[in-house]
């Protein structure tokens, strides 16, 4: 018998018995369907990350004090102060691969203009920052090299503020007016566009920048830097970048050669690698437990096909007795088996397209799936077939024809 | 009885054949030694009471099963020392298995199930398959009914599709197991008219039964008891099934 006529009557042996084999389907369709889904929102949750952090720049380098700590160290508590005025000045005079640095000193508290008032974070900045960060003004001006040298008390307010002290549409008003945050008054000098939230959840609006001096000297009164932040010139320069300022501070911090770093420099990419790596970590949980629930389908498949080589016993009878041999008869049932994990395979990932794109977005999730989560779908779904195939259909090749003709 | 020299072509050899099977710690003889010899052209029944071994014989003629000992020849070939797989092939191309409750395919058509002993041929494609089923339905009185579905027809109308079903492949010899058993009186001897068509168109026919009066209409009759041969007569005097047909009273039209 040539493979072509055993297709046709393992089709019709599956379309003759439409809703036994559409049972059958049903796990493996669920399976597929919730394999590609989750597939589906980890792709389109990382994609999302990308684009946010891609925006935020991505030839962002960020100095910090302290040594790398990701491995969760303790470190001594003076490390944490190792970013100094000096530092900033060196990298400013020496800088090669960065076309924007801003020293960075940030700090929360309560902001009140009038009877209102909100929580915030005040971040002291350079007048390079918004370039560093590409934000934009949308009412007024920033503050300018000179605001920076008298450490004035002015500042740049994001929408949040602007909406819960002034009131909503209300940008125009805040120019001019005085805010007072931790008792200090700030001049609003501009407001920035809005931004929204980023992806972990941080309203990006709801920041005030001033003048670093200013929030040094006023505010926090410190004389050491949480951070600086610069933009490489390009992304491609970020780790000539990082090269050239770790060999500027450390002579600044006058280490010997065999000192480790006081400061830790990570670009913008590396972040978005640690965010993509626990993304695919998350992913790929989702994806093992969806794939359980197709081990639990195959499972179905070998019972339905059991059943259905004991209730066919005269049928294998007969074939045998016309002349099918064993092997034709286990390949009739085999692909009877992959037929119908590769029907539900493909059902499957029309459902799990279709929710991944008409019901995903509807609860605010991103989806976007990868092409070849489809080709492993339908890879896993033949292999499904003909593991779980196997069984039934050796069981239905090793009948006795004499016996299994006068079945009953 | 046999012992006439012929020219007549030998369709089927039995030499002393043998079948024992080993229940528990006893041994079942089911077979004790049977030979004989079928022409071409033949019309035999094998007749005999249950446990007389008659399906045990079925079983070796149709190469479904094969001797303990001693050798069976179909058409000259001998089966004992064959694989399964080469009976397999041997029941497609030599034999024509007519059984006594049908066995069609369910929710098939009567072409599609006459179809199936060609589609374990490789040597037949689709057309010539659909042609030669075409041509035995035809061969039936079923010409007319071609892509009725196994469940639409009569018992009558199916066991003709199971006797297609057994001529498509041109069989050297066809094997009937208590054809009419499950057929009403009428149909019955519409079958036996059948056979009996067949048979005079040089189709070799055995037909295995309980029924002792099929004998009259069948060319030679065997008799087996307790696994042997008790008896194996020619039938001179062949009876026509389509007279005695004639004979039975009308059908009640209501």
């Amino acid at each position: 018998m040539n493979i072509l006529n055993l297709f046709k009557v393992s089709i019709n042996a599956v379309a003759n018995n439409k809703m036994r084999s559409f049972l059958s389907m049903l796990g493996i369709i669920i399976g597929v369907a919730a394999v590609i889904i989750m597939m589906s929102i980890g792709q389109g949750s990382k994609e999302s990350i990308r684009k946010e952090l891609s925006t935020m720049g991505t030839n962002l380098l960020t100095i910090r004090p302290g040594a790398d700590m990701r491995g969760g160290v303790r470190q001594d508590p003076s490390a944490m102060q190792t970013l100094k005025m000096a530092d900033y000045q060196r990298i400013l005079a020496e800088k090669k691969f960065v076309s924007y640095v801003s020293p960075e000193v940030t700090s929360a508290g309560q902001v009140i203009y009038g009877n209102n008032n909100t929580t915030s974070t005040i971040y002291g900045e350079s007048t390079e920052y918004l370039d560093i960060k590409q934000w934009d003004i949308e009412e007024g001006v920033n503050f300018n090299e000179e605001d920076i040298h008298k450490a004035a008390k002015v500042c740049v307010v994001g929408q949040t503020i602007v909406k819960e002290l002034f009131g909503e549409g209300k940008e125009a008003e805040a120019i001019g007016k005085h805010i007072r945050f931790k008792s200090i008054p700030l001049r609003i000098i501009g407001v920035l566009k809005g931004k929204g939230y980023n992806s972990w959840g941080m309203d990006q609006d709801n920041v005030i920048i001033a003048p670093y001096t200013c929030v040094m000297k006023r505010i926090a009164a410190q004389t050491f830097f949480s951070s600086i932040v610069c933009s490489a010139l390009t992304e491609e320069l970020s780790d000539a970048a990082i090269e050239d300022l770790t060999q500027i501070l450390r002579s600044n911090h006058k280490l010997k050669a065999d000192a480790v770093d006081d400061f830790t420099i990570r670009s913008q990419a590396e972040i978005m690698e640690t965010m993509s790596s626990t993304m695919d970590t998350v992913t790929i949980i989702l994806v093992v437990a969806a794939a359980f629930s197709l081990l639990v389908a195959g499972i179905g498949i070998m019972n339905i096909m059991l059943v259905s080589v004991t209730e066919r016993t005269k049928e294998i009878g007969l074939r045998m007795a016309v002349g099918a041999t064993g092997m034709v008869i286990s390949l009739q049932f085999l692909i009877e088996s992959v037929l119908i994990s590769l029907t539900g395979g493909l059902l499957g990932v029309l459902l799990g397209g279709l929710i991944s794109n008409f019901v995903v977005p509807l609860i605010g999730m991103p989806s976007s799936i990868p092409a070849w989560s489809i080709y492993v779908s339908f890879a896993v779904c033949t292999f499904i077939g003909i593991i779980f195939g196997y069984i039934p259909a050796r069981k239905a090749a090793n009948m006795d024809p004499i016996e299994a003709i006068r079945h009953e | 009885m046999n012992e006439q020299k012929d020219n007549r072509k030998v369709v089927i050899e039995l030499d002393n054949v043998k079948r024992y099977f080993q229940v528990g710690s006893e041994t079942v003889k089911a077979l004790r030694g049977v030979s004989f010899k079928i022409y071409e052209g033949e019309f035999v029944t094998i007749q005999g009471t249950s446990g007389s071994g008659k399906s045990t014989l079925l079983n070796q003629l149709g190469c479904l099963d094969t001797p303990t000992s001693g050798e069976y020849y179909l058409d000259g070939t001998p089966v004992r020392k064959m694989s399964k797989n080469q009976r397999a092939k041997l029941r497609n191309r030599k034999i024509g298995f007519v059984f006594q409750n049908y066995n069609l395919l369910a929710k098939t058509t009567a072409v599609e199930n006459v179809e199936l002993p060609l589609m374990y041929n490789n040597k037949y494609t689709a057309s010539q398959r659909r042609a030669a089923a075409v041509k035995a339905l035809q061969e039936v009185g079923l010409g007319d009914r071609l892509d009725h579905k196994s469940n639409q027809m009569s018992g009558g109308q199916m066991q003709r599709v199971a006797i297609a079903r057994a001529l498509v492949n041109n069989p050297a010899v066809l094997l009937a197991d208590e054809a009419t058993g499950n057929l009403d009186t009428r149909t019955s001897f519409e079958m036996l008219v059948l056979f009996q068509k067949l048979h005079q168109e040089g189709h070799t026919i055995i037909f295995v039964t309980h029924n002792p009066e099929i004998a009259e209409y069948a060319s030679r009759n065997i008799n087996l008891r307790d696994g042997k041969i008790r008896e194996d007569t020619i039938n001179t005097n062949i009876k026509s099934a389509a007279e005695a047909l004639a004979a039975l009273p009308k059908p009640q039209d209501d």
